[in-house]
């Protein structure tokens, strides 16, 4: 079968507006979670990664709307017109267009809006970006927890190996608002602090914001530099628990074994895992023992959490671009707020940013209702 | 390339009326959701009582799901499924408690159900399928991304079997569709075949 790359990506985050700010920051191991007031989402103070309202305005301004978007809306069109342009690919019937959300554009329920109530239907959504853009199909919402960033890009690959389409833009988002946020408190897992993945003082997690892009092709006359192969790529269920993760991380497990099959590498051949790591108690305790059922806990390891926090629907894309570029710039990025090892079993949880050489990746992810997806990336080389 | 698959049996909840491959399994006359799916809970026999403690969605997906495997062995089976309004029956619930000025404070059991793929979670924990999870939202039923999509997964043996469909439940109204997609079957896998279906409950 031909080879499936993921190639061209945006990144917009906290950090600003592109990839290289973020990488930037990961990089001088700086993390944009800062403590915010903001009675509109939380009547007490919270912990988060969040866009600056001017900034994507200006951004979404530049594009020339002709028509009002939505503030998720703006952030998906704004990162997504940079994927589209570096990637040099005309839309026509060939190319396919994915958006991976959890909740898009809930926050249309606030009595108080501009936009109807139709808006938070996800097909909708997907409409308003597959027409600003002129897509010639029809948008694929995938909706599947905190998997769905990672388990887009697999999604995406299937429809490419089926001969659907040739090439497919991903793009994922995901907004901090009170519904997620008054959710998650309800739940008692937000920590009023930068969240420590892994690490032993870790008080749960941070929800943060991005909207991410990337172009997922078969076709190398469109690869960027930094391109990765998609090897192998599953997705189990814990059949366990809808909100609690297995107590013997099966489903994770399950995953990373059949990525790892298809992909026809050993867990030896991985060079570099980018783990899920919300950092709750039991979440990084389910990672840490399916990591080692599947001999994997020997491999530099890290969360990207402690410098976004957890962006939902778009965290596993966004991770696995950081992880892309990390390839590319054969460098161990550190994994924020770590400090002293929190979970039963051994990880080898990356202290500070390193040099190394790197050719494999893992990414990991599991969500509510018991889903995991794990995929296997190879740098593309020229 | 593709091997031909086939499909196995389809079941529907539709109008008050459950059925399997077109032959009525329920019938009946209420037209109340919670009411007519807790009556084919107990016409079932069903015996599982974490099906109170669901949302409609997960309950609409827990009933038609057991009527489409009430004889399946196999235990290697993927789902995809999909549907238009996602969540938002208890995105609604939720978003409601959050904004009573008396009260304002959301509820772990309602936020939970805040996704739609929970509702494939909750099949897979009552059928103990460790495997693939999709959740799709078209804004109709779309048979031509489900029938490449199991192509896709039978084809790289991610699974031996697919249950695709489609899933809804918004503001009181459902519609539920569930096929099985195999290596053998009475159906052609056909994105023809799959619309006919849909259609003949």
């Amino acid at each position: 079968m031909n080879k499936i790359y993921l190639s061209h990506s945006n990144i917009v985050s906290g950090f600003g507006f592109g990839s290289v700010s973020a990488l930037e920051g990961i990089k001088k191991e700086v993390s944009d979670l800062k403590p915010m007031e903001d009675e509109n989402i939380l009547p007490h103070p919270f912990c988060s990664s969040r866009i600056a309202d001017s900034l994507l305005q200006e951004a979404y301004g530049n594009l020339g709307p002709t028509e009002k978007h939505t503030r998720l809306e703006q952030l998906l069109l704004v990162s997504l017109e940079k994927t589209i342009a570096a990637s040099q690919i005309e839309l026509d019937d060939r190319v396919g267009l994915i958006v991976s959300t959890t909740k898009g554009n809930i926050d249309v329920l606030e009595t108080d809006g501009p936009f109807p109530e139709e808006r938070a239907y996800l097909s909708v959504l997907g409409k308003k970006i597959k027409t600003f853009f002129g897509f010639r199909n029809e948008a694929i919402v995938l909706s599947n927890a905190c998997v769905s960033g990672i388990l887009a890009i697999a999604v995406a690959k299937r429809f490419i190996a089926q001969g659907r389409y040739d090439h497919v833009f991903v793009v994922a988002g995901d907004l901090v608002t009170r519904f997620i946020l008054s959710g998650f408190n309800a739940f008692q897992a937000l920590s009023q602090e930068p969240c420590r993945p892994f690490c032993k003082t870790r008080s749960g997690i941070n929800i943060g914001e991005v909207g991410v892009s990337a172009l997922i092709t078969s076709d190398r006359k469109h690869l960027a530099d930094e391109s990765v192969v998609i090897l192998g790529e599953a997705s189990c269920n814990d059949a366990n628990h809808i909100s609690g993760p297995s107590r013997t991380g099966e489903g994770l497990y399950r995953s990373i074994r059949a990525a790892l099959d298809q992909s026809g590498l050993l867990a030896a051949d991985i060079d570099y895992i980018s783990a899920h790591g919300t950092a709750t108690p039991f979440n990084d305790e389910m990672e840490a023992i399916a990591f080692n059922r599947a001999e994997l806990q020997s491999v530099p390891l890290n969360s990207l959490k402690g410098y976004f926090g957890h962006t939902l629907g778009a965290s596993g894309l966004l991770e696995t671009i950081v992880g892309m570029h990390s390839l590319h710039q054969n460098t161990l990025f550190a994994s924020k707020g770590f400090q002293e090892l929190g979970i039963s079993q051994p990880l080898a949880i990356i202290q500070s940013t390193t040099s190394k050489k790197l050719d494999t990746f893992l990414k990991t992810a599991s969500g509510f209702g018991g889903c995991n997806t794990a995929v296997v990336f190879q740098k593309a080389g020229k | 390339m593709n091997k031909e698959y086939r499909i196995q049996r389809y079941g529907h909840i539709r109008q008050g009326r459950i059925s399997l491959n077109g032959i009525p399994r329920f019938e009946s006359n209420e037209t109340d959701f919670s009411i007519f799916i807790k009556s084919a809970y107990k016409n079932f026999d069903t015996q599982y009582p974490k099906f109170f403690k669901m949302d409609s969605l997960s309950k609409l997906a827990l009933i038609a799901s057991d009527v489409l495997l009430e004889n399946e062995n196999e235990k290697n089976i993927a789902l995809a499924l999909s549907n238009r309004a996602a969540s938002l029956d208890t995105d609604r619930r939720h978003q409601k408690t959050i904004q009573d000025i008396e009260n304002p404070f959301a509820s772990p059991a309602v936020f939970v159900y805040t996704l739609p793929n929970i509702c494939l979670g909750e099949i897979s924990i009552r059928h103990r399928l460790f495997s693939e999870n999709s959740f799709f939202i078209f804004d109709r039923f779309n048979a031509d991304s489900l029938f490449e999509y199991a192509n896709s997964l039978l084809a790289n043996q991610k699974s031996e079997k697919v249950i695709c469909g489609w899933m809804e439940f918004d503001q009181g109204k459902y519609d539920a569709f569930l096929y099985v997609v195999a290596k053998n079957g009475i159906f052609a896998h056909s994105i023809e075949e799959i619309n006919r279906l849909y259609l003949t409950p």
